[in-house]
């Protein structure tokens, strides 16, 4: 067995030596009272008490803003608005203590980043190439997570290279792939005892059997495609909305990006930045014609991109039932009873 | 732009436009609304890798502005350059407005799918396209036209519109097709005016005069949506299905490679799974464009 024991009181020790081999860790940490994922730098200590963090760690992979091109302005010089790609030193980065939504999260951004497209997004593959899930099961799932309907569950391997189970005094870690097999061989820590998984197998039971019975989002499969988005249900559903975009921006599987220029004197970069399907701007065309006008368009899309359109291509919904679009809606719209309707 | 398969990824990048050098500027419109934008390679290399179907489309890229999306009026059978005709809309195209010959921009593609030439062998075509709609019909024609390909294509129409004569695209190529007997051309304006000798009369009205058979033919229809409303019901007298009918759309677009989510009508991509859609296509899936 490879499992191995991290004890609490070891862990910043056990981020050093990763850090060692070059890792970039990056995991849950306090911010203003809330819980984001963000880089750990030497002195912050990850957060391992918590629900979910407020901020997915897509941007691991899928920055908020990112440079893609340099080019120089300057049109003495012959290189003159000529693009450059941006030399990206390979970081590997490792994911400490997200939870396992979040890791499966990264397996539908996957999709649109290198399956769906007639490309590979070369700036997500990089960073993904190199990257390792340690994912944190969920020993008390929060009232909002929805994981199970989506395919998941508060222990799920799914995406996940190292499994953490919060044992009290520490975390066993079990490998789930070959990838989280060798990091932990490379380390020197206590190996688990039958006691420990043990222990960890009635956590793990007993998280899953508090989600309650599943919900099977496919259903929405069945209603006709053009049925369901001619459907008067979003005239009212729309309404609460107010169109803030929160829920695009802490969506762990949220991918749309913009692509803009910025000049400071002679340099210029281009970069992308997410985008959200909340926002007008985002379809307005250049003649003043905008395919999605109002709220409701905009609203729509939205869900029947995550529920709809997503599951006709790749057979599961664009959502991990992370709830955080649930938890922080500032009018409480539910994600949840959107799915229940679209059902029929 | 062709996908490579894996390993090569890491020396392709998609996002990366092609450095152009602005050839050549031609105001197309008595409006100087639309200018055509003949572009030439820095290098030769580029220029062998960039290969385009009749229907695609490219970013053009200017270093400080931005990326838009535009169709290749050009045909493949012209070599050595490529032509975009640009409308001065937004800040992209306003910026590529004030351009002077020599000047260098970007041009990443080619991207989407074209139009089904392989389809059209045989066949009886019909282009019918309203005001600034016409550049990748131009591009589809003069490709048919080329003494290499126009044996393998039935009768080519075209009915072809604008609001003034002063706002017709291409009046030379348009010119050379008139003079030629493998192609029937019907060129129209909304109201005449002294020296117009076309037809004058909308397209949908023409189409109806000209009443081409739908009998082993495709109409390619491309312009503003009023006319596209009107003509639908005429074609479908004429006996044309919606899987004879093909059309090009647009929408506001990034990445172009179906990845950044902006220009999905429904669970379609204008720019990966288009912008060529037949109507029969289009009646399947949500219309947000």
């Amino acid at each position: 067995m490879d499992a191995k024991m991290l004890p609490k009181a070891d862990v910043s020790g056990f981020l050093g030596e990763l850090r060692g081999k070059g890792y970039e860790i990056w995991g849950p940490v306090e911010v203003d009272g809330a819980v984001d994922t963000m880089p750990l730098d030497g002195t912050a200590s990850p957060v391992t008490e918590y629900w979910n963090s407020r901020v997915s760690p897509k941007a691991m992979v899928f920055p908020q803003s990112e440079r893609m091109f340099v080019f120089s302005v300057d049109r003495s010089r012959p290189d003159a608005f000529i693009l450059k790609e941006v030399e990206e030193p390979c970081i590997g980065r490792l994911a400490f203590a997200i939870r396992p939504c979040d890791a499966r999260a990264f397996g539908i951004l996957d999709k649109v980043f290198l399956v769906q497209g007639a490309w590979q997004d070369p700036y997500y593959a990089r960073k993904r190439e190199s990257m390792v899930v340690m994912a944190l099961g969920c020993n008390s799932p929060c009232t909002t997570c929805f994981c199970h309907w989506t395919g998941g569950g508060p222990f799920s391997r799914e995406g996940v290279d190292i499994m953490m189970t919060d044992l009290g005094e520490g975390f066993l870690l079990e490998p789930v792939t070959d990838k989280g097999r060798e990091l932990l061989q490379g380390i020197d820590l206590p190996g688990a005892s039958p006691s420990n998984l043990e222990e960890a197998k009635g956590l793990q039971d007993a998280a899953t059997a508090a989600m309650g019975e599943p919900l099977d989002p496919s259903h929405i499969r069945k209603r006709p495609l053009l049925e369901m988005f001619g459907d008067s249900y979003w005239e009212r559903a729309h309404e609460a909305c107010i169109k803030c975009g929160t829920c695009t921006y802490l969506c762990p599987t949220c991918s749309c990006f913009d692509i803009q220029d910025e000049v400071r004197g002679p340099c210029g970069v281009r970069g992308r930045n997410w985008d959200t399907c909340m926002f007008p701007l985002t379809t307005l065309h250049a003649s003043g014609h905008n395919p999605r006008p109002t709220g409701k368009e905009r609203f729509r899309q939205r869900f029947m991109h995550k529920l709809r359109y997503f599951l006709d291509d790749f057979g599961t919904i664009m959502c991990v039932g992370c709830g955080r679009c649930v938890q922080f809606c500032p009018v409480n719209i539910d994600i949840r009873e959107i799915i229940r309707e679209l059902r029929g | 732009m062709n996908p490579v398969g894996e390993g090569e990824m890491e020396r392709k990048n998609p996002y990366l436009p092609y450095p152009v050098r602005i050839d050549k500027i031609t105001v197309e419109t008595d409006d100087r609304s639309l200018k055509s934008f003949r572009l030439v390679f820095l290098k030769e290399e580029d220029e062998k890798a960039f290969r385009y179907t009749p229907g695609q489309f490219a970013e053009l890229s200017l270093a400080g502005k931005g990326e838009i999306p535009i169709g290749i009026a050009s045909s493949p059978t012209e070599k050595g350059h490529l032509l975009f005709t640009v409308n001065k809309a937004g800040v992209v195209t306003t910026a590529l407005h004030e351009m002077s010959e020599g000047d260098v921009i970007g041009v990443r593609g080619p991207l989407g799918k074209g139009f089904p030439l392989d389809k059209f062998e045989g066949k009886n075509v019909v282009f019918i396209g309203g005001g600034f709609a016409f550049t990748t019909l131009r591009s589809t024609i003069q490709y048919m036209l080329h003494p290499e390909n126009r044996a393998r294509f039935g009768q080519i129409t075209v009915i072809y519109g604008a609001r003034r004569p002063g706002l017709l695209l291409y009046k030379e190529t348009l010119k050379e097709w008139q003079e030629r007997d493998d192609i029937s051309t019907h060129f129209t304006v909304d109201a005449g005016e002294e020296g117009w000798t076309g037809l004058v009369g909308f397209v949908p009205a023409v189409t109806e005069q000209v009443a081409p058979s739908s009998k082993d033919a495709y109409a390619i229809v491309c312009g503003p949506p009023i006319m596209i409303k009107f003509t639908m019901p005429v074609l479908t007298k004429l006996g044309f299905t919606p899987e004879q009918i093909i059309m090009s759309l647009e929408n506001r677009m990034k990445c172009g490679i179906g990845i950044c989510g902006k220009c999905n009508t429904g669970p379609k991509y204008v720019c990966k799974d288009g912008p060529v859609f037949t109507l029969a296509e289009l009646n399947q899936i949500p219309a947000e464009y």
